[in-house]
């Protein structure tokens, strides 16, 4: 049966025809689908882990206990997860166990398009990288294979683009699920000096295999054309090639650590000139050219910014094509929700004119215009870490603030809290709770009170978390009740030690209907002063010099009220959204 | 089918962009066709632009259009038909939303929100098409089907079978919200059918 898959929905499909048992992982743009397809096949227990480091833990734990494993997440993911990653790839796996990573060419929605396929060579596991949906459920199947056969974690790796991008997948029967008995065996799992030193010349002997491996699987494959024209290429950087160079001969490599550089040298020895095309580093590139073999690469290539047909066709043949439109049009980029209360917390700290380090999440959109509330964003967690360090820094008077999610709280705040109660720095840190994580599309968290496949478990205690690390200030508060909020946050930055505030309202748009009717402006009354705009509500715009409110986009939560100093918002009763 | 059809579908984050993209896609499929479809998820969704890539034949290699390779631009919201004019083929043609979503710079007064849309269409060359999307998706019995008749509308230019059309609709939606979806398809198909050129 044929069906259109994302690159995700095939990964998911590959994993249950593969007769994978155990899969985790942390959400995260553009990987997370993965997990939630997985979830729908019953046969497998699926869960989203609090952090990479422990989803991937999580899978090999189980890969070495005997069960096919899966720990899906993306590039920055395996930021998090690296320290594991490199141990594991020392002492093997049992079962098969595949780490997926999904990385963000062009930054769709990250903080950086680091390329991982570096962390494949790092750490010195096999890697495979498909060029559409179809390839994503093949590689993943056969990726579990080649895991086993040569007792080593492997990556799966894929880019946005074959992640979000939807193509044609043939759907298979699933295997059989095979257990591989568990043997204790101290000298593979136990990574201490003595043995690790052993292990490592397993992994060298291991990687000369698969290079092996790697000259004569059909992974790596040659399509010929064009004698002239040469071109070594991976992942969906060989569909914009194949449709830039119809004619052209293709070393079209599905596995791309190790590389087959026999297979490469015979490639470029029977081509006039050859390429190589690839997204990001050059990765494959510097690897063949060290190889004394001569290709061109980054001298036609920029290493910043994702590739298309488009800027294969610039850098190829400077191809410039037309302007049509204008680029005069406003700019419409990302803003937090219409009803989403937790913006209020950003109009108080700008009061407050507090240095502001956020977190990853849909709040680090209160960085941007009109609400301009926050000094820096780096990494999950680091709003605490970096928050310590300003306070070491700035003067004294100078409040600072930490904002951040339920979901990133637990995922890398809990033990920079810890660190900033025991070093007795003065902060404030406010977790925006929506009990959700938000931004990657809403996935349970601990927070949610609801696991991945639908258990009820009990709901994360942040109040008391916070005053079990020895927090100096703990409140709970609800961000639509801007008054007790606006108290409570001038209470926490006067406190001299670590306060905590706990900023508590479910996403507007997971629960659409906590507020009844939409706001509506009383314009016989309104001063037209425009303070309700400086809230960057996507439901109020400007129009012929008046504010209105779209009750198509208002959720009727009353921030806009709440702000207004004539008292000329008022709530309909008739709720629009029927 | 010997050439790609490739359709741009572009507008405002929340406006159905993606399931309009996969009911497209998934007709395409059943009517035997190589089909790839690409879109970008995150960030995005809140309230910014936009765009769905679906392209259909005999073999589709790359999951996103080459500039000036469009047949066919379906816009949810009428500024975002401008941002993506360069992607048109020179005989493509515009099928636009009339609506407008106020992006958050227009909102606070730090940008215009262009006046002329309609006549930098008219001089732009294509074939347009101007729908009032959210009248008939409220005839049909939901605004928020609006990503269904402009669906329909493209669907009366495009030469896939309609029980194709049906098939995928009914893949992604069930009872009552199939039944007010594909009123809203059927709505806007008669618009395309009926509206020149």
């Amino acid at each position: 049966m044929k069906r259109l898959f994302s690159g995700n929905e095939a990964v998911a499909r590959g994993a249950f025809e593969a007769g994978v048992q155990v899969a985790a992982a942390y959400p995260g743009t553009p990987s997370t689908e993965i997990l939630e397809n997985i979830a729908q096949y019953p046969q497998i227990y699926a869960e989203w882990s609090v952090n990479e480091k422990v989803a991937f833990e999580v899978a090999y734990g189980a890969a070495v206990a005997g069960k096919r494993a899966l720990a899906a997440m993306k590039h920055v993911g395996v930021n998090v997860a690296s320290d594991a990653l490199m141990t594991a790839a020392y002492a093997g796996v049992n079962a098969g166990m595949v780490l997926v990573s999904a990385d963000d060419p062009g930054m769709h929605s990250s903080q950086n398009e680091q390329d991982n396929r570096y962390f494949a060579r790092f750490a010195q596991i096999p890697m495979l990288e498909p060029s559409s949906s179809a390839e994503a459920k093949a590689f993943a199947k056969l990726a579990f294979e080649i895991s086993e056969a040569f007792d080593t974690p492997i990556m799966l790796r894929m880019t946005t683009r074959i992640c979000h991008g939807r193509g044609v997948v043939e759907l298979e029967e699933p295997q059989p699920v095979r257990t591989r008995p568990y043997v204790k065996d101290p000298q593979k799992y136990v990574m201490m000096p003595a043995n690790a030193r052993v292990r490592r010349t397993v992994l060298l002997e291991r990687m000369r295999r698969l290079a092996e491996y790697s000259e004569t699987t059909p992974l790596n494959r040659v399509e010929e054309g064009d004698a002239e024209i040469g071109i070594i290429t991976a992942g969906v950087s060989y569909t914009y090639a194949r449709e830039v160079f119809p004619n052209a001969s293709f070393l079209k490599l599905g596995m791309t650590n190790p590389l087959p550089m026999r297979k490469i040298a015979e490639f470029i020895s029977r081509h006039r000139q050859v390429y190589v095309i690839e997204e990001l580093e050059p990765f494959m590139e510097e690897q063949i050219k060290a190889a004394g073999l001569n290709v061109r690469g980054t001298d036609l290539q920029s290493t910043a910014g994702e590739l298309s047909p488009d800027v294969l066709r610039r850098r190829f043949f400077g191809t410039v094509p037309k302007k049509a439109a204008g680029n005069d049009l406003p700019a419409r980029p990302p803003v937090m929700c219409a009803g989403c209360p937790h913006r209020a917390v950003f109009s108080v700290l700008r009061k407050h004119r507090a240095v502001v380090s956020s977190d990853i999440g849909c709040y680090t959109l209160g960085a941007l215009q009109p609400l301009n509330a926050i000094d820096s964003v780096l990494c999950m967690g680091a709003s605490i870490g970096m928050a310590q360090g300003y306070a070491r820094v700035l003067e004294p008077d100078r409040p600072v603030v930490a904002v951040l999610g339920d979901s990133t709280f637990i995922h890398a705040g809990i033990p920079a809290l810890v660190n900033a109660v025991y070093n007795r720095v003065k902060m404030t840190v406010v977790i925006l709770d929506n009990r959700i994580t938000a931004m990657t599309g809403h996935q349970e968290n601990p927070a949610s009170g609801k696991t991945l496949q639908g258990e009820q478990v009990p709901v994360f205690d942040f109040e008391a978390v916070a005053r079990a690390v020895g927090a100096a200030y703990v409140r709970t508060v609800d961000p639509i009740e801007t008054e007790a909020l606006e108290r409570a946050i001038g209470e926490a930055i006067a406190c001299d030690g670590v306060s905590v505030i706990i900023a508590s309202r479910p996403c507007a748009l997971v629960d659409r209907h906590q507020y009844t009717g939409v706001m509506m402006i009383d314009k016989d009354t309104c001063s037209e002063c425009r303070l309700c705009l400086r809230i960057g509500c996507p439901a109020m715009s400007l129009r012929d010099g008046s504010v209105v409110i779209n009750p198509d986009l208002c959720f009727g939560c009353s921030l806009c009220s709440q702000i207004c100093p004539k008292e000329s918002i008022h709530r309909t009763r008739v709720n629009v959204e029927g | 089918m010997a050439e790609t059809i490739n359709v741009l579908i572009v507008g405002v984050g929340g406006q159905g962009i993606v399931a309009a993209s996969n009911v497209l896609a998934n007709a395409a499929l059943a009517a035997g066709c190589d089909v790839k479809q690409s879109e970008v998820h995150g960030m995005a969704q809140r309230g910014g632009a936009v765009s769905s890539h679906v392209r259909f034949g005999t073999a589709v290699h790359s999951p996103v259009i080459p500039l000036g390779e469009a047949q066919f631009l379906l816009s949810f919201e009428k500024l975002e038909t401008l941002r993506w004019l360069d992607y048109l083929a020179d005989d493509a043609m515009v099928i636009v939303n009339d609506y407008r979503i106020d992006p958050i710079t227009v909102a606070g007064g730090k940008a215009e929100y262009p006046a002329d849309i309609e006549s930098r269409l008219a001089s732009s060359g294509y074939g347009t098409l101007l729908i009032d999307g959210m009248k008939k998706a409220e005839a049909a019995g939901n605004f928020k089907s609006v990503n269904m008749v402009l669906l329909g509308v493209l669907a009366a230019r495009l030469d896939l079978p309609i029980d194709t059309w049906k098939s995928a609709i009914s893949r992604r939606f069930s009872g009552e919200t199939f039944a007010v979806n594909w009123r809203a398809f059927e709505l806007g198909r008669a618009a395309g059918l009926n509206a020149e050129p």
